[in-house]
């Protein structure tokens, strides 16, 4: 695939020196932190699912995904702080106007209710209350999923900030293609016919997000393009549609030979997660470069204030 | 919601909540056409504040060695070294003799601009902070509170101007804080103090704006056409900045964004997409079962 560089617009800086600051995020604290928390969102809607569908291996694989995802993403988010003894300082107050707040107040609950599934579902106790906080676990994932999106788009990073309508979209689709991987690798295949749907469901949502965010905005989508970032998401790309080939084919040997459908199974469970994480990190450095590039902030800008004065 | 993400906003003071009887909003109006580059805003806000050094550094950038704002870097003064543009010489009607030669330009003139946290109408580093660390003082101006950031570093992004920044050696997000403790004991900031040409003024915001005004026109009438006013209005991307400048050429060549619009002015379309996006969640799963639940019937 060819690289979309477009010929650099006339522009003025101060001696080229970036106007933003780049995010004070560290990498991979960050794109893993949103990879792991779509995973995590995703894998507890699935596991509700197949647990209404009669699923038991599904659930159980999705329940333990979901836990597992979301305690690792919390991990990442504590390393990250500048001063991570003060963590608990996130849930000091409610602020709508602060994504990170709302989302460790999605984070928080989810996180229990999902570990209490987990729990309930490997110990045998409390088997009512632990399903109906794996429904709810479910219903919470859904925004898990998104909220990650707001939290980079409600930045004046230009990358961000202007794909504030697409990016929750290639977040959505992105956290069910990751989640349906993770349980391709976990559960019985006998049990993985709606995670083949969802890998193809949730690649076909990512797939038609990016292309927007890539096509759409003018300046501030090029380096969502070119670059390091391009690299990252071209890859996510091949290895997305990778996934769901694999896993169509695997959906028709596993009906005659069991350890061929396992193969492929994991195979494309693979691809699909390292497609995920490519994404992220892709997102992740679209950013930066933008960030990066003084004519990402002066030429859009600039732009706008001669458009006003016609 | 109205006023409170973005566009005009009177009194934000009273908006996050002070009781009627708070003092008037205080800024900065920093006239570059009087900056001599001294640096000692700089020097003066180091030293009240207790700012740690941030690097002896050697840029190459005129006399700026400083760089940028940032966690240990409150005031910037920007030196800006421009070709003067040639303007045609004067014929004195002597035809024997002519017009003197000129040179291709007219010589090299210094930018010189004390840069500062603008204390934005809305601020976006105080909207996205998740602990309440950063708060609106009864001033009006945007504070971090060292005792409670927590690092996390969402107000580094999420700042237009590239103000705020977290310093290394303590994991906190500092800035600015426009002498909050010299303030309540009506003292004016240290920069201010220090500046010797009143480069830096001080003082309620509605009266700043007035002086920057006549201040304008004072320089227009005697033919400096190109000073220009930013931040100062009310009705641009971020309500108006509690610090806003004149300056003599545009904003980007002193390293300022040129139409900044603070991004919760686009938090509710952002919120109502994410919502969007999660039931879109929801509804893949529920197709990815259904479509099994089809195929399993066959």
């Amino acid at each position: 695939m060819s690289q979309r560089e477009e010929p650099t617009p006339e522009f003025r800086s101060y001696y080229g020196r970036p106007i933003l600051k780049e995010p004070a995020w560290r990498v991979p604290d960050v794109p893993l932190y949103l990879f792991l928390g779509g995973t995590a969102g995703a894998s507890a809607s699935t596991a509700a699912l197949a647990d209404l569908t009669g699923r038991p291996g599904l659930a159980r694989a999705g329940r333990i995904a979901a836990i597992g995802c979301a305690t690792a993403s919390v991990g990442a988010l504590i390393h990250d702080l500048g001063r991570p003894q003060r963590f608990l300082n996130m849930l000091r107050v409610i602020k709508p106007t602060s994504p990170l707040s709302v989302g460790s107040w999605i984070l928080a609950p989810f996180s229990t209710l999902a570990g209490a599934a987990m729990v309930s579902d490997l110990t045998g106790l409390l088997r009512g209350p632990g399903r109906a906080a794996g429904l709810a676990s479910g219903v919470v994932g859904t925004a898990m999923c998104t909220y990650t999106a707001v939290l980079l788009a409600d930045t004046a990073i230009p990358s961000w900030h202007d794909a504030h309508r697409e990016l929750p979209f290639l977040f959505a689709g992105s956290a069910m293609a990751s989640a349906a991987g993770a349980l391709m690798i976990a559960a019985p295949v006998a049990e993985q016919a709606p995670v083949r749907n969802l890998a193809a469901i949730g690649g076909a949502v990512e797939l038609a997000a990016a292309h927007r965010v890539e096509t759409g905005l003018g300046l501030v989508g090029e380096p969502y393009s070119i670059g390091k970032s391009g690299r990252l998401l071209r890859a996510g790309r091949a290895l997305t549609a990778a996934g769901i080939g694999l896993s169509v084919a695997g959906g028709l040997v596993s009906r005659r030979s069991r350890g061929l459908g396992r193969a492929a199974a994991v195979l494309s469970g693979t691809a699909l997660v390292a497609a995920g994480l490519c994404t992220r990190f892709g997102v992740y450095e679209a950013g930066v470069a933008s960030a990066r590039d003084p004519k990402y902030v002066v030429v859009p800008q600039r732009e706008r204030v001669s458009s006003r004065m016609q | 919601m109205g006023n409170r993400l973005s566009g005009p906003l009177a009194d934000p003071s009273a908006d996050a909540g002070y009781p009627a009887d708070h003092p008037p909003r205080m800024g900065f109006f920093t006239d570059t056409s009087v900056c001599i580059g001294c640096k000692a805003c700089e020097v003066a806000c180091k030293e009240w504040n207790l700012v740690p050094e941030d690097g002896l550094n050697l840029l190459g950038q005129s006399y700026d060695n400083t760089g940028e704002l940032g966690a240990s870097t409150w005031r910037h003064v920007a030196f800006v070294e421009q070709r003067i543009p040639e303007k045609a010489p004067v014929d004195l009607g002597m035809p024997t003799v002519g017009a003197p030669a000129q040179n291709d330009d007219a010589g090299i003139r210094w930018l010189m601009s004390s840069d500062v946290c603008k204390h934005c109408t809305h601020a976006a580093c105080l909207d996205v902070c998740p602990t309440g660390a950063l708060f609106r003082t009864e001033f009006g101006t945007v504070v971090v509170q060292d005792d409670v950031c927590n690092g996390c570093g969402y107000c580094v992004p999420a700042c237009p101007y590239g103000v705020i920044a977290r310093r290394e050696s303590d994991g906190g997000a500092h800035k600015c804080t426009l002498c909050y403790d010299r303030l309540g004991e009506g003292m004016e900031p240290a920069c201010a103090k220090a500046c010797p040409t009143d480069s830096i003024q001080f003082g309620p915001l509605d009266d700043l704006r007035e002086r920057a005004a006549a201040r304008v026109g004072e320089l227009h009438e005697s033919g400096v056409t190109e000073a220009r006013l930013y931040g100062e209005s009310p009705d641009d991307g971020v309500g108006g900045d509690g610090a806003f400048f004149l300056l003599l050429d545009e904003p980007e060549v002193y390293g300022l964004p040129p139409d900044p619009i603070v991004t919760t002015h686009d938090l509710p379309s952002m919120w109502r997409h994410a919502a969007a996006a999660a039931l879109s969640v929801g509804a893949g799963v529920a197709l990815a079962f259904a479509g099994a639940a089809l195929g399993r019937r066959k």
